[in-house]
């Protein structure tokens, strides 16, 4: 009974060690990196394409189409971030329903290196898009008072990014893992169908609200923002 | 402690390495397929759009060449009727002229024949009445036809007027050939004297003459010299016949 992945220990060397959290990511990756491969493999440019292309597409399209929603008017600058953060936390918690896998996410080091990922993207693109000035004005706005509260923000933000995926992921499992001790065979069913659904949510919302921080630095409504943009 | 910090920097490797990753095999190659397609089918598009505007624009010049062909064609085939009316016109003029001048010719025709008939019928009057008369004169007073003729001519000569007279008489005084007496029949020798000796007596002077006969002469004796001529013959009466007959056929002829 693991309370992370974390503490399955594969190999340690010191400080340095090989633990079920990289082992399941690794896992993931591969799927996700072979899959795409094997598919885009083959594509067609033509009006009739495989079925696996079409899901591809959809996916694809439709990550940029939440994007666009949210206020980002380049969402394919975005595609490779916000797309790889649902993509990743979606499989971590489909893959649930394979025996004996735990999901990565279920582990606050993953979510916390994924926030930590959000935290450093989110000034990264706003001053890749306003540039260093504007970027570090946006903390001043709307007066320079508000620049502690603009940089707490910042901070628990992240945390509560990190906090909020753990705690589900993690619940989820635990809650599969006691109930397979309780009550055998019918109700874990249920409720790792019901994890699926939790695991989808949670994806959903770590990537919209990764997007919305993003959108926010990008696009903070300063006079200058509009002037660069 | 639940954070494994070197966990968290693994796992924040293994998420870049992932973003990497999947942007190379996967969002460039769908994003680029999505956007060859869409350049594709705006292609097609427009290919169809442009081939519509030229089926249009063949469509409309088509439409302009079938209208001018109608109105080439209605306007040749009003041209046709107005030539082939005034060709009507033309053919009809034509024959109507034909059919006058036929008239024409026909009434000329007519004219002749009635005026040949009318010179028959005079020259077979004139032997007709010569014939009764001869006749005639024989049977009932046992005289000469010819001889009366002759008698009549030289009645005529002495009653010449004076001014007959004087004109005739320097003709034939400066005439450089002989008179010429002209008879339809041949006059006997005593007859010839009988005229030598009136002229000779009329004009107080010796007249030569010289005497022919000429049988289609209507009347019966001419004196002709130097351009003047004296003549008993019996056109007056032929014409007066002449008109009678004429209108007696005409008479017949009206009421048809």
């Amino acid at each position: 009974m693991h309370l992370s992945p974390d503490e399955i220990i594969f190999w340690q060397l010191g400080f340095i060690k090989l633990n079920g959290t990289s082992v399941f990511t690794w896992a993931l990756m591969l799927l996700l990196v072979v899959g795409a491969k094997l598919i885009t493999r083959h594509l067609s440019t033509g009006l009739t394409r495989t079925r696996w292309q079409n899901l591809l597409e959809i996916i694809v399209t439709g990550i940029e189409q939440q994007i666009a929603e949210v206020g980002l008017s380049q969402p394919r600058t975005y595609l490779g971030f916000l797309g790889t953060l649902f993509l990743f936390l979606a499989a971590a918690a489909l893959a649930t329903i394979i025996p004996g896998y735990e999901p990565p996410t279920g582990s606050l080091s993953t979510t916390t290196a994924l926030a930590l990922c959000v935290l450093v993207a989110v000034p990264a693109f706003g001053i890749a898009d306003q540039g260093l000035p504007g970027y570090l004005k946006s903390y001043l706005e709307p007066t320079v008072l508000m620049l502690p509260f603009n940089i707490i923000s910042e901070v628990s933000r992240t945390l509560a990014l990190a906090v909020r995926l753990f705690g589900n992921m993690m619940s989820g499992a635990m809650i599969i893992a006691i109930l397979l001790t309780i009550t055998p065979f019918l109700f874990p069913i249920l409720m790792t169908a019901l994890g699926l659904l939790t695991g989808m949510v949670q994806a959903y919302i770590f990537s919209i609200l990764a997007a919305v921080y993003i959108a926010a630095a990008t696009r903070t409504g300063t006079p200058g923002a509009t002037l660069n943009a | 402690m639940l954070i494994d910090w070197f966990t968290v920097g693994a796992q924040a490797i293994n998420f870049l390495v992932l973003v990497w990753l999947l942007k190379r095999f996967l969002y460039q190659p769908i994003l680029d397929a999505i956007d060859e397609r869409e350049r594709r089918i705006a292609a097609e598009l427009a290919d169809a759009a442009a081939k519509q505007a030229a089926a249009q624009t063949e469509r409309a010049s088509f439409e302009q060449k079938n209208q001018a062909f109608d109105e080439q064609r209605a306007a040749l085939l009003a041209q046709a009727v107005g030539e082939v009316q005034a060709e009507r016109r033309r053919l009809l003029n034509d024959a109507r002229q034909a059919a006058d001048a036929l008239a024409a010719q026909r009434a000329e025709s007519l004219r002749s024949e009635a005026n040949q008939l009318n010179a028959a019928i005079a020259l077979r009057t004139q032997e007709e009445v010569f014939a009764i008369a001869r006749k005639t004169l024989t049977d009932l007073a046992g005289v000469d036809l010819e001889e009366r003729m002759v008698q009549a001519f030289t009645r005529r000569l002495s009653a010449l007027d004076d001014a007959a007279h004087t004109t005739f008489a320097h003709a034939l005084a400066t005439a450089s050939t002989p008179a010429c007496v002209r008879s339809a029949f041949d006059l006997p020798a005593a007859q010839r004297t009988a005229i030598q000796q009136t002229i000779d007596t009329t004009f107080g002077m010796a007249i030569p003459l010289r005497f022919e006969t000429a049988p289609d002469l209507v009347s019966g004796i001419e004196l002709t010299g130097d351009g003047q001529k004296l003549a008993w013959d019996i056109a007056d009466y032929l014409a007066s016949l002449e008109r009678s007959v004429e209108a007696l056929l005409t008479a017949k002829s009206l009421p048809k």
